[in-house]
């Protein structure tokens, strides 16, 4: 247990908290704009999930992180219109459609992985990273947080960008009131079923975006159901978040980091069933839970469809 | 006279209409689901006619298949009967899986030991009972975070789920774990101790305590005093509260009850087919059972309909993987695909309704 506070132990855990928790912020702040707008979105996971397949072979064919990321975020889309359409347009239950893009992203992309790559298991090169002059040099954090990928930053500042556009703007103001007054934002003339569509979309290309970071730069390969439940924590943290986005930062960080957990512990020569540590991040979910129940805040027309005069 | 005759030959083409409406609604969505599907399959190079032969062959045209399809629809008809309390209560229990698996380990745990000191009908009798015990409590956190803060279960259920699992395993590899095997495992229950065989058939008497239980069900729920309250919580608690019920004990009582059930499929499934559970086995019949219960609108006759179907689909499935080069992966799709024009179908169903009416 001595290594447990050496200067490797720290680094490579702040490192694996980084790398597991950015695909949490990217799909978390996705459902922080679904929920706003009065959208559950339980297909999270499925979304991940095909980002995560279409990201990976969009490298690999490829031979380019950045086009990877932007087929996975287009494949996230591409399931978010499904909810668009069936949800938003036509005011399906979102619940069901959810599980069914969920169960349905699971099965397509682990039969494409079946029939593509499950016999030559490819992986990509390391991806290159962007060092903060500087900054990149110091101990311990300097590699976890100044040596990385564009993306890590570009999900840091859309976390602050989403900040402002939440409290400034009227694309702010219109979702919030989608999802607390929807027939408020009608009256003033503005379009629910747009807004809340716009919404879902964007959910749709982080969770994409997301789910391409953990197959492209997380594993530098796709596994079926490889997000294990990542697309569900995003959940709980857009609900614990209460529509602020920094909490959805600081809360991914600390999920990636109990998710980071297994490596780190066996870089320091601490040999713990996976299992036990694979309970941590959703034992930590259910704690939060317990502790912060009162505090979890969904929007009060949040999973009812809109009807116009209907009341 | 002749009025009379013709309103009784209207209400005939009605009733006739509305039957006809009813089987469509419910094979629609089977049909359009199974089609989409064989285009995928089409697309990967393979043949979607040899496919869903195959698979009916296999699941339910052989005697070994059939018999396999309906020994596996006792765990399901368990689940489906857990998850029909749960949604007729109101209550999203999405955490059925790791209800099913805790309460399985256990029992895979226990009855090795209790079959040696006791005649099989005691062990079988405590194994139900411990089977509730840990699967209801399992389910106690979320039914406490939402009677008492209104916490959403659909999130923390599935929380509790994918915890439950991995215990599961933690408790596979460490205190369960056979020393006699090489791979993480039970100690294996012996056949003779297992639930006895109908006949000369390998399917046990699960499956008939697995359709008692799924017609008790909707019995209860339909017709007693306690299913009506629950189905009230479930579709307006607001006139419940005004009504005088409990909301928070209904609301642990069913999800309990729902965890109980679905726990005792776990044990169904250990006593009466697996005899032990291996590390990282996870059937998660709960999340594909979910849309048949959909389906069947929570009616518990039309749920053994579904759930039929849904096996044989199953080991037709598992048979084809071995054979036909399709992974069992593709269920799933067929599953999704099922649920999206379900909701299609109710989606068109109402618009007609509401044209008719209005």
């Amino acid at each position: 247990m001595e290594g447990l506070l050496t200067e490797v132990f720290l680094g490579s855990l702040l490192f694996g908290a980084v790398t597991a928790g950015v695909p949490l912020l990217l799909s978390g702040l996705g459902e922080q704009i679904s929920e706003k707008a009065g959208v559950l979105n339980i297909g999270i996971e499925g979304m991940m999930l095909m980002g995560a397949y279409a990201g990976f072979a969009g490298a690999y064919y490829t031979d380019s992180f950045t086009l990877g990321f932007l087929i996975g975020g287009l494949a996230g889309v591409m399931a978010a219109a499904v909810m668009v359409v069936l949800c938003v347009l036509l005011s399906m239950n979102q619940i069901v459609v959810g599980i069914a893009i969920t169960l349905g992203g699971e099965g397509l992309t682990a039969l494409l992985h079946h029939f593509q790559f499950s016999r030559s298991y490819p992986r990509l090169g390391r991806p290159e990273t962007l060092p903060v002059p500087w900054l990149s040099d110091l101990p311990i954090v300097g590699s976890a947080f100044f040596d990385r990928n564009p993306l890590v930053y570009a999900a840091v500042l859309l976390t602050v960008a989403l900040v402002w556009v939440f409290k400034r703007t009227h694309v702010g103001l219109n979702l919030q009131a989608a999802g607390d007054k929807p027939a408020a934002l009608d009256a003033a003339g503005v379009s629910v079923t747009l807004t809340r569509s716009l919404a879902v979309l964007s959910t749709g290309l982080l969770s994409g975006l997301g789910g391409a970071y953990l197959s492209t730069i997380g594993g530098g390969l796709f596994l079926p159901f490889m997000t294990g439940g990542a697309g569900f924590i995003a959940i709980v943290l857009a609900m614990l978040a209460r529509g602020k986005p920094m909490w959805v930062l600081f809360g991914a960080f600390m999920f990636g980091g109990s998710l980071s957990m297994t490596t780190a512990m066996q870089v320091a020569g601490v040999n713990i069933p996976t299992d036990v540590i694979q309970m941590l991040p959703f034992a930590m979910v259910i704690l939060v839970l317990i502790i912060f129940a009162r505090n979890s805040y969904l929007p009060p027309a949040l999973g009812n469809p809109y009807h116009r005069g209907a009341r | 006279m002749r009025d009379v005759v013709k309103d009784g030959k209207a209400m005939e083409a009605q009733k006739a209409m509305e039957t006809l409406s009813r089987v469509l609604r419910i094979l629609l969505p089977v049909v359009l689901a199974l089609v989409v599907g064989g285009l995928i399959l089409l697309a990967f190079g393979k043949d979607p006619l040899t496919y869903y032969g195959y698979v009916l062959r296999r699941g339910l045209l052989s005697d070994t298949g059939l018999q396999a399809s309906i020994t596996r629809m006792a765990p399901l008809l368990l689940i489906a009967a857990g998850l029909i309390v749960a949604f007729r209560s109101g209550l999203w229990n999405l955490g059925v899986d790791g209800q099913f698996l805790l309460a399985a380990v256990f029992v895979a745990a226990l009855a090795p030991i209790l079959a040696r000191h006791l005649p099989s009908t005691l062990v079988f009798l405590i194994c139900f009972l411990i089977a509730i015990v840990v699967s209801a409590s399992w389910s106690f956190i979320p039914a406490y975070l939402k009677a008492r803060h209104g916490i959403n279960e659909i999130i923390s259920s599935l929380m509790m789920s994918f915890l439950g699992v991995s215990l599961a395993n933690v408790l596979i590899k460490i205190p369960f774990n056979d020393p006699a095997t090489t791979v993480p495992q039970t100690e294996t229950l012996d056949v003779a101790d297992r639930l006895a065989r109908l006949g000369d058939t390998t399917v046990h008497w699960g499956i008939i305590l697995a359709v008692v239980a799924v017609i008790a069900v909707h019995y209860v729920m339909e017709h007693t005093a306690l299913g009506l309250r629950l189905q009230l919580v479930g579709s307006n608690p607001r006139t419940a509260k005004h009504a005088g019920l409990d909301l928070r004990l209904l609301t642990i009582i069913a999800f309990a009850a729902s965890a109980g059930l679905a726990g005792l499929g776990g044990a169904v499934d250990v006593l009466g087919v697996q005899g032990t559970i291996r590390a990282d086995w996870n059937p998660a019949y709960g999340i594909m059972v979910i849309p048949l219960v959909f389906l069947a609108r929570y009616n518990g006759y039309a749920v053994i309909g579904f759930v039929f179907f849904f096996a044989v689909l199953m080991i037709g499935g598992e048979s084809a993987a071995r054979r036909l080069a399709v992974p069992h992966y593709f269920v799933l799709v067929l599953v999704a695909l099922l649920m999206l024009f379900l909701a299609v179908t109710e989606f068109l169903e109402q618009n007609l309704r509401q044209r008719k009416a209005g």
